[in-house]
């Protein structure tokens, strides 16, 4: 396994996602306002924004679920595909169940609720080709052990299961493919914090061993303090501040993160 | 010239029954359904004289296929005595002068209900299954415009799930009947309701088959010489129903599918499903005429 790489080794490699000028507006509603983000391998970019600021839709449009009005979206990997966004629905769905793991807030989004958990890693095995019965079950309970799933319970429903139980669930689905792109949409948004807690533990036990690239959002600058080493601070659709955790953190240059950071604490 | 001259005299209907616009329209979709195997086409589904899920699509298949020097089999489970088989076949023969027949040797033309015969068939003949539901992807996505999108993508990771999941909850794969196929290595078709016994006489196979649903409004083929393989794990084999130790009690045939008739005391008998070859059993071991054509399976194994 690759160490994960922190944030000032993280500026002199290749970034593993680029985003670049994406625009998107429902209506007169602008969602996206010329927003760039970069991610680099093995780093966990927080992105942080009040509701309607446009995180979740940035992050639908870094899991290819939507298209934007304008922009370019990169991936640095070995067949070069270009910009994601002119991908077919083929090709997309083909780069999204093999390259890209996600983990919904909501995990109805991301769970077929009336099949086993160990069933819904398969699932993405399956999209993938693998037809061998033996190596589903094999890697599926590797996938729920890695995300400190109790293998007891592997063929249970996710509708049979806590909340941060269904969420591990979901995070085994996300890295059974073993992604290079991790997406966390408020992951730990309705848990207790104690559950919290080991949610977050097991994330980033998975970021330091796998150094596989994270892009989280949330509105929870504690969960963000906690697991990113860089953050995007957004507002009405756009960028307003980005910059290493800590200086982020320590010391907010723009009026809304400060906002943000005082209102926190 | 006169009136008279230019038409021709009035009948209670088409040949055939179905107008020539339907069957055009028929024609064109098998011919596109041949085109593309196991592909569902959609067509407009014309109105005969019988209930919707009563075998309406097989039967305008098989009214478009029909010719006077046709010979007609219709069987119905594997029985062509039942009375849906003598009725459509009955009607088939009035609306064509096509000749009626229960030998499968002998038919050119044979419709089904969820049964394929158990003798070979030939290149020269055509098989036609009444489909109830012709998409296998209705269990896991009830939208048909998503259903079709996923077989354009051939996303069928869903599809294979049901049959994960029902090794993990009860140790063996559950689906009797429409076993899914995957057709010419492209499309997943449901064969019809047709056991899992049946499902590798379509593999590979000389005739020509259609599978049609009237009430859903789509037909979709299996041309000769396509390969059929039904979704199974590599580490765990495809299994046909276990009726290789049965025998018929009526004909003494062993090792076909059998029907199961329970019995007064609790237990049960079996009996040939495919009727006709029962029959023919009975009269070679009566000393007549009958002549039995190879078969698929032999001693309950697939040849």
């Amino acid at each position: 396994m690759t160490p994960a790489l922190r944030a000032p080794e993280l500026m002199t490699t290749p970034a593993m996602l680029t985003m670049t000028a994406v625009s998107r507006r429902y209506g007169n509603v602008v969602a996206l306002e010329e927003v760039s983000a970069r991610a680099y391998p093995g780093e966990v970019l927080g992105i942080v924004g009040e509701s309607g600021s446009g995180k979740s839709t940035l992050l639908r449009m870094m899991n290819l679920e939507e298209t934007p009005d304008a922009g370019d979206y990169r991936l640095s990997l070995p067949d070069q595909p270009g910009n994601l966004f002119d991908l077919d629905r083929f090709a997309r769905r083909m780069l999204c169940a093999t390259r890209i793991g996600i983990v919904y807030q909501n995990p109805h989004l991301g769970l077929l609720m009336r099949n086993t958990s160990s069933g819904n890693v398969a699932e993405r095995l399956l999209i993938a080709g693998e037809r061998s019965f033996a190596a589903l079950r094999s890697r599926a309970r590797d996938a729920l052990d890695a995300s400190e799933f109790p293998l007891a319970r592997m063929d249970a429903r996710p509708v049979e299961l806590s909340g941060g139980m269904q969420q591990r669930v979901q995070l085994a689905k996300a890295i059974a493919l073993e992604p290079v792109l991790l997406l966390l949409d408020e992951p730990t948004t309705g848990l207790d914090v104690s559950v919290q807690a080991l949610v977050l533990d097991t994330l980033k036990r998975l970021q330091r061993d796998r150094a596989i690239t994270m892009v989280i959002v949330s509105h929870d600058l504690g969960v963000i303090r906690t697991m990113a080493d860089r953050v995007m601070v957004m507002r009405g659709g756009r960028v307003v501040e980005e910059g290493l955790a800590d200086q982020i953190f320590q010391d907010p240059q723009h009026e809304y993160t400060q906002q943000l950071v005082h209102a926190k604490l | 010239m006169t009136l008279a001259s230019l038409t021709r005299p009035w009948e209670a209907m088409s040949y055939g029954f179905l107008d020539a616009s339907a069957k055009r329209e028929l024609r064109r979709k098998m011919l596109k359904a041949i085109a593309v195997p196991g592909c569902q086409m959609p067509y407009a589904s014309r109105e005969v004289p019988m209930a919707r899920g009563w075998g309406t699509g097989g039967l305008q298949v098989t009214l478009t296929l029909l010719k006077p020097s046709s010979v007609v089999k219709v069987i119905d489970q594997g029985a062509d005595d039942s009375v849906n088989a003598a009725s459509i076949r009955s009607f088939l023969a009035k609306v064509s002068g096509a000749r009626e027949t229960w030998d499968t040797l002998a038919a050119t033309l044979i419709q089904s209900r969820h049964r394929i015969p158990e003798e070979r068939l030939r290149a020269d003949q055509v098989l036609v299954l009444q489909v109830p539901n012709p998409e296998p992807l209705r269990p896991v996505e009830p939208n048909m415009s998503h259903a079709r999108q996923m077989h354009a993508d051939a996303d069928y990771g869903r599809l294979w799930l049901i049959l994960y999941e029902e090794i993990v909850r009860a140790g063996r794969i559950m689906q009797g009947a429409a076993y899914p196929a995957l057709v010419n290595g492209r499309h997943v078709m449901t064969p019809s309701p047709i056991p899992r016994w049946d499902v590798p006489k379509l593999h590979m196979a000389r005739h020509l088959t259609f599978l049609s649903a009237g009430r859903e409004k789509r037909l979709f083929a299996v041309p000769p010489f396509t390969r059929v393989e039904p979704l199974v794990f590599s580490d765990l084999p495809y299994r046909v129903e276990d009726h290789a130790g049965l025998t018929c009690h009526r004909s003494g045939m062993k090792s076909f599918f059998m029907n199961e008739i329970p019995q007064a005391d609790g237990g049960s008998a079996h009996e040939l499903s495919d009727s006709h070859l029962g029959i023919k059993a009975i009269r070679q071991a009566e000393g007549g005429r009958a002549e039995i054509g190879p078969t698929w399976y032999r001693d309950g194994r697939m040849r």
